[in-house]
């Protein structure tokens, strides 16, 4: 019997039983495409973190307050002035007037939720309070007016840099420029208008604002240390390049600094590189599509358990004809590659299938992900779920992965019911009814 | 054993045949000790009350199933000990199979019925072969028809057909006419003798009727797993 008769074979047997075969097969489709979903929508969300990470600079350091292990202090910048209160604006000062080699600029920040009223709407947002470096550190770009002057910072001046988003939703009808909005019912003048990042989820200043720091710390939103001095819960620090030995200078010379100022038994501060957060990102990410992967492959062990069943199912029903079979001269080897075929076929088909659903899924939600980023004017697709967050990256693996596990599936859940075939009593099979 | 090296070993040579089922607690002795030879292109017909071994005695020389106890030499070669892959080639390559039931695969055209067995045996030019069986036994306008596009007569002819296909050197026959209207029973026993007489098969043929009987030759009797009479007819 030829590999060609055995296909033939197996074949023959699962277009007899169509309906069967399909929702047999269905149980794979699924698995698979949801490995090949999830796993793209991970790698997706690895990539476009990674990008937004390189956009806003490579070359930054961020101190952030805190022991160790906080490499996320970076992504404080918005979240508030919480927790950790031990880096300061005089921190920051200090660092500047230090004037460590390999340094270009720095800002300190800290944010609060603030309530904006206008005219024409009002809102919640997150208000940094930065300097006037922030756009040429962070790669900020204006889209009208101008961000705050160093002068403005200097005087503490109640004014504010919006987000589109932010702008669009406080001045509907027009330009916000020039206009006064009230923060937390203080008059602040809108200097600035910032161009639309994208809407990402992630980092994005779209619905946020930006005073300088000092308006934040002395009339909006006060908090000092024990000391007196303003708590800040990041500094950002540009350096000149972003080499190995750049980064490590400045970095220790700023823990140096600190901690010779905070005069503190341990480290209560945090310097990381970008280059620290998208390598723990990275890790991040990559162990989260994992786990959605693992997860997805709980529904492919699903399928491999229904094509298990559907196969002892179907070598109880065919008892008779695998007697005849035998009878015939049939092999062991022979019935047991029959049902192994047909196993595999099952599966690698429901594989095959699976993926090219999950590709489709996953391209579907990328065009989803990319039309919301187009700008639609006024009212853009805030409420949208995937708006500009979910983009889906395509890899090869997982889909190699997914093809190899479909057809381990099918030898492994199908070696039994084949065997159990093969091992049939000739005599014993060709006398059940 | 006989010396005579000159003449071809019988076909069959069983000695003290014994068949015991097990069935719970009860041992029911379906044979009890069966001693018999058939010569190459005898045709041998097997009769005796329903329950008196024939089927049990069919199914060991067929090697479908293994004795309790005796002897059992197919064409020379003693199948006792044999695996059962080992069972299953000499079921393919010596032994044609004929059932009451004709036993055909649900969904194939009797083409495809015909070319399984070639199919296990790795033969060549297969769609041949089984359009000439079909011939053979005068089915050439049949042979895209499945089972149940078939009357009896026609089913077990596909059936005969499978058996004869690989050119086996022993035909075994349970009660081929069983389930067979009398024009189709003639027919059958027709093409039967026909493949003993023209082809030289070997043939062994269990009947409850005399008249199928008495197309062979020689009737061996079985009563009570025990055999009763072997008898050459003239
Ligand atoms: N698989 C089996 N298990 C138990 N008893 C069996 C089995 N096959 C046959 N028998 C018994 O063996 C005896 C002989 O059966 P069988 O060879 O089929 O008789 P026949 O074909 O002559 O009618 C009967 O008593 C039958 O009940
Ligand atoms: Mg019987």
């Amino acid at each position: 019997m030829t590999a060609a008769d055995g296909f033939r074979v197996a074949f023959r047997a699962l277009a007899a039983n169509k309906l069967r075969t399909a929702l047999t097969l269905l149980g794979m489709v699924i698995g698979v495409a949801a490995v090949i979903t999830l796993m793209s929508i991970g790698a997706g969300v690895q990539t476009s973190i990674e990008e937004r990470i390189r956009e806003a600079g490579t070359n930054l350091l961020s101190v952030s307050p805190g022991a160790t292990s906080n490499r996320f202090g970076g992504f404080r910048t918005r979240g508030g002035s919480g927790g950790v209160r031990t880096l300061t604006a005089q921190d920051a000062d200090a660092i500047e007037e230090a004037n460590i080699r390999g340094i270009t600029a720095l800002y300190a920040s800290r944010s609060f939720n603030g309530s904006f009223v206008s005219a024409e709407g009002a809102v919640q947002a997150s208000v940094n309070g930065v300097s006037e470096v922030y756009p040429a550190v962070r790669n900020a770009e204006i889209g009208t007016g101008s961000f705050f002057s160093a002068d403005d910072v200097e005087r503490a001046s109640r004014v504010v840099v919006i987000g589109d988003t932010l702008a669009t939703d406080l001045f509907p009808n027009g330009d916000a420029v020039g206009e006064t909005v009230r923060l937390n019912t203080q008059p602040f003048t809108i200097v600035g208008v910032l161009a639309s990042d994208g809407g990402s989820t992630f980092q994005s200043n779209d619905d946020s604002a930006f005073i300088p720091l000092p308006t934040l710390t002395s009339r909006v939103n006060p908090s000092k240390t024990s000391a007196g001095d303003d708590v800040v819960s990041s500094i950002v620090v540009q350096l000149v390049d972003e080499s190995d030995a750049t980064v490590a200078g400045v970095t220790q010379a700023i823990e140096n600094l600190l901690l010779s100022r905070h005069d503190s038994e341990e480290q209560d501060f945090t310097v990381g590189s970008q280059a620290d957060q998208i390598e723990t990102i990275s890790e991040i990410t990559a162990t989260m599509s994992l786990f959605l992967g693992a997860v997805a492959g709980i529904s492919l062990l699903v399928g491999g358990i229904g094509i298990m069943n559907i196969m002892l199912v179907s070598v109880t029903e065919r008892t008779r004809e695998i007697g005849i079979r035998k009878a015939i001269g049939a092999k062991r080897r022979d019935i047991m590659s029959q049902f192994m075929i047909e196993a595999v076929a099952v599966s690698m088909g429901g594989g095959l299938a699976g993926v090219l659903l999950g590709v489709a899924i996953s391209l579907g939600l990328n065009d989803l992900g990319a039309g919301a980023e187009q700008p639609t004017g006024g009212g853009g697709p805030r409420g949208n779920p995937f708006a500009g967050g979910l983009t889906t990256t395509i890899t090869l693996e997982p889909i190699i992965l997914a093809l190899v596990v479909s057809v381990v599936i099918g030898l492994v859940f199908g070696i039994y019911p084949a065997s159990r075939a093969s091992r049939l009593a000739p005599i014993e099979a060709l006398r059940y009814e | 054993m006989s010396g005579a090296s000159d003449r071809p070993p019988p076909t069959i040579d069983v000695v003290g045949l014994t068949k015991t089922y097990q069935m719970g607690d009860v041992k029911v002795e379906a044979l009890r000790g069966v001693t018999f030879k058939i010569e190459p292109g005898e045709m041998v017909a097997i009769m005796g009350p329903s329950g008196s071994g024939k089927s049990t005695a069919m199914n060991l020389l067929g090697c479908l199933d293994s004795p309790t106890e005796g002897s059992y030499r197919l064409d020379g070669e003693d199948v006792e000990g044999l695996s059962e892959d080992a069972l299953a080639d000499i079921r393919l390559r010596k032994i044609g199979f004929v059932f009451q039931s004709f036993n055909l695969l649900p969904r194939m055209t009797a083409r495809e019925q015909v070319e399984l067995p070639l199919m296990y045996a790795g033969a060549r030019k297969r769609r041949d072969r089984a359009l000439e069986a079909l011939a053979t036994v005068g089915l050439a306008d049949r042979v895209d028809h499945s089972p149940v596009e078939l009357s009896g007569g026609q089913q077990q002819r596909v059936a005969i057909a499978r058996a004869l296909v690989t050119r086996p050197q022993l035909l075994l026959a349970d009660e081929p006419t069983g389930n067979l209207d009398t024009a189709s029973a003639v027919e059958i026993m027709d093409a039967i003798e026909q493949l003993n007489q023209e082809h030289g098969i070997t043939t062994i043929l269990v009947t409850h009727e005399m008249e199928v009987a008495l197309r062979a030759r020689r009737v061996i009797r079985l009563r009570d797993g025990l055999l009763e009479k072997d008898e050459v007819m003239e």
